[in-house]
């Protein structure tokens, strides 16, 4: 499976000259680094409003799947991606109504959509095609910038990409803009802080957490289109593997701002990138050290930022208007 | 007053019971897609998992690591900790296990056998202790940290299994069958069932004994649920934490050293099949009872173990089994919420009914 993926990430330049092998290395790195991007980038709408998504894993795995249904079925690629958006929309709902109506431990709840989604479209890929894989799905169209595409290294990496990566770029920008330039985000963020005092000045509370988490189900969706639609162009059982997770992890890393975390993103995307090329390449470095090593990354940036990197002050804690029951 | 003693006792597992019928309720549907008679699909599902020979023997053998390894969940969530380090934890106790399997050579079954369950309980402590320091001593979020170590954990075993653990000339890569001396007995002949069911049933019970009538588990308990009175009443709560969760990582180690040793009697990449991530939903479903987990983790290996045999008999694809079972998770979640709703408006109710100008 993690070969398979290496293969495609690669896509034939072993014998490439250096400089190519570099911009294709690092066109993988990107092409690896969108999903989670996409994910961590939801992670952050939902946790600034004081709820923890570690369902993200299941968001991005449903975004892929009906994403890849959608388009299948249709065979429009732009109607894969409007239902990986709202399928991570609609989870997303479903994990603001478990954590915000019924206050449901938000951890619990995340887990219970990590397994629903696995399970739900495990079984549904079954039984739509008998191996569990879907056939080769429609292309994204590759969209190249005029003239800025033709500048060295940079036109291939960031100027001739497609809609999804464009829109992430979008998405980097409006997510800063909005969070912290503007009065929704203020409000959003001082749910995420001290709920408390934005409820006293009038804003609806358990409204922004629907918002900010259906919103994060949106992004963690179109991360999920991107991963079958725009990157692999299949999708298997449990194609998401992980990588929710480690958008959470990033989250983390990047501070709960947007342009850090994503940052952080790219680092993992790079990591995982020079380990599908290695075990590709056939070098003589056992390539579990490799595949690990986001993984360790992530542990050690917990480990370092721990204290320092402070969450949301209300984050995981349900919000109770005080009012003792009409 | 029998009759209101009885519905006590039951009454707590009502909300999960619901939730188990909602979920197969819901999987009826699912399965009449598929244009099979769903009640025809749970016959098989019943008949094949608990009402023949070998669907028992089968069953028995996936509840074992399930009840091990919830049973450390939920030594967990008494501490207020929630471990989704399982299946991590698993894959270490099977490396235990069977290097003390493997190369621990000229033993008597009677050392051997416990031998390769300690080295099995150790690592899987190990790797739950390492989540459980970086909680207690470094503030870092258990529930991240134990996610993170399972991938790390798989890699290490996928490397050790097809680098220097491998079987000379093996076709895949697994490690050669561990020592005679080192297997665990099978129960049933001719079935898969092995003594590993035993090891979780005495755990289970002794751990709910210890809950009920030491003072260690009543400290667990105090850490769970006010951290700062145990530290009034001198307890170290960072210990505590950390011991709990080298405890339930000991836990889903044994399992693991089941799996290897019972069951598979080797090693290799997949020796659980989200083992792990099943028993966090097995643990939250028993409402911190370990009578509960005993009948929870039946039900959920019955699931598994019918689930094969759907596929071939019914030709339902057996990942309708994951489907059920995070349904009845969702379900569960919800049924729980809701229930502490209700409750906490009866006490609401209470409240406003005492008298004016009583403190509350």
């Amino acid at each position: 499976m993690a070969l398979n993926l290496g293969l495609l990430a690669i896509s034939g330049t072993q014998t490439a000259n250096h400089p190519i092998a570099l911009v294709d290395y690092l066109v993988a790195s990107l092409r690896l680094s969108v999903p989670i991007a996409l994910a961590a980038l939801g992670g952050l709408w939902s946790e600034r409003s004081g709820v923890i998504n570690i369902g993200l894993e299941g968001m991005l795995l449903s975004g892929a799947f009906a994403g890849a249904i959608g388009a299948l079925f249709t065979n429009n690629v732009w109607v894969g991606m409007v239902c990986a958006i709202a399928a991570g929309g609609l989870i997303g709902l479903l994990h603001a109504y478990l954590c915000v109506t019924l206050r449901v431990n938000q951890l619990v709840s995340g887990l219970a959509i990590n397994l629903l989604a696995v399970g739900l479209t495990s079984f549904f890929v079954r039984l739509l095609f008998k191996e569990g894989t879907t056939p080769r799905l429609p292309d994204v169209p590759i969209i190249g910038i005029p003239i800025l595409q033709n500048i060295p290294i940079v036109g291939s990496l960031l100027f001739h990409q497609d809609v999804i990566f464009y829109s992430l770029l979008l998405l980097i920008i409006l997510s800063t803009y909005i969070l912290f330039f503007t009065g929704h985000g203020l409000a959003i963020r001082a749910v995420g802080e001290y709920p408390k005092a934005a409820d006293a000045s009038g804003i609806n509370v358990a409204w922004v957490r629907y918002i900010s988490v259906a919103a994060s189900g949106c992004l963690a969706g179109l991360g999920g289109a991107y991963l079958t639609l725009g990157h692999v162009k299949f999708f298997t059982e449990n194609i998401s593997a992980g990588k929710g997770f480690i958008a959470l992890a990033a989250l983390i890393f990047g501070r709960w701002h947007p342009v850090k975390t994503v940052l952080a993103c790219l680092l993992f995307g790079a990591g995982d990138a020079l380990q599908l090329r290695i075990q590709a390449l056939d070098i003589d470095i056992p390539y579990q050290f490799l595949t690990m090593l986001p993984y360790c990354i992530a542990l050690m940036a917990l480990i370092g930022l721990a204290g320092k990197s402070a969450p949301p002050a209300a984050l995981g804690i349900p919000y109770m208007k005080e009012s003792s029951g009409r | 007053m029998k009759t209101n003693q009885v519905s006590n006792a039951f009454l707590p597992f009502l909300a999960p019971m619901l939730a188990i019928v909602a979920a197969l309720i819901v999987g009826a549907f699912l399965i009449a897609l598929t244009g099979v008679n769903p009640l025809h699909a749970y016959t098989i599902l019943f008949r094949e998992s608990l009402a023949n020979y070998y669907g028992i023997g089968n069953t028995l053998t996936k509840m074992a690591p399930l009840l091990l390894t919830a049973s450390g969940v939920l030594v967990g969530l008494r501490a207020g900790q929630l471990n989704i380090g399982g299946e991590g934890q698993i894959h270490m106790g099977g490396l235990g296990a069977a290097l003390v399997g493997l190369y621990v050579h000229g033993l008597p079954m009677w050392i051997h056998i416990p031998l390769a369950l300690i080295g099995g309980f150790l690592l899987g402590a190990i790797w739950g202790g390492i989540a459980g320091y970086l909680k207690a001593f470094r503030g870092v979020n258990e529930v991240i940290t134990t996610l993170l170590l399972n991938y790390i954990a798989l890699n290490i075993i996928s490397y050790l299994v097809q680098r220097p653990m491998i079987e000379p000339g093996a076709a895949s890569p697994f490690t050669p069958i561990i020592s005679d001396s080192a297997k665990l007995p099978i129960l049933m002949p001719g079935g898969l069932a092995h003594a590993g069911i035993f090891i979780g049933l005495i755990a289970t019970m002794v751990l709910g004994w210890l809950f009920r009538r030491s003072p260690l588990g009543y400290q667990i308990e105090v850490v769970g649920q006010n951290p700062t009175a145990a530290r009034y009443a001198g307890m170290s709560v960072s210990r505590t934490i950390m011991f709990v969760m080298a405890l339930a990582g000991g836990l889903a180690g044994l399992a693991g050293a089941g799996e290897v040793m019972g069951l598979k009697h080797r090693l290799f990449e997949t020796i659980s099949p989200g083992y792990g991530y099943e028993a966090v939903a097995i643990a939250l479903l028993s409402r911190g009872s370990f009578t509960g987990v005993i009948f929870t983790s039946l039900f959920f290996g019955a699931l598994r173990s019918g689930a094969n045999v759907l596929q071939r008999e019914a030709g339902i694809p057996f990942t309708i089994v994951y489907a059920i079972q995070g349904l009845t998770v969702l379900f569960i979640a919800i049924s729980l919420a809701v229930e502490s709703n209700l409750l906490h408006r009866v006490s609401l109710r209470m409240n406003r009914l005492k008298p004016a100008g009583v403190k509350l």
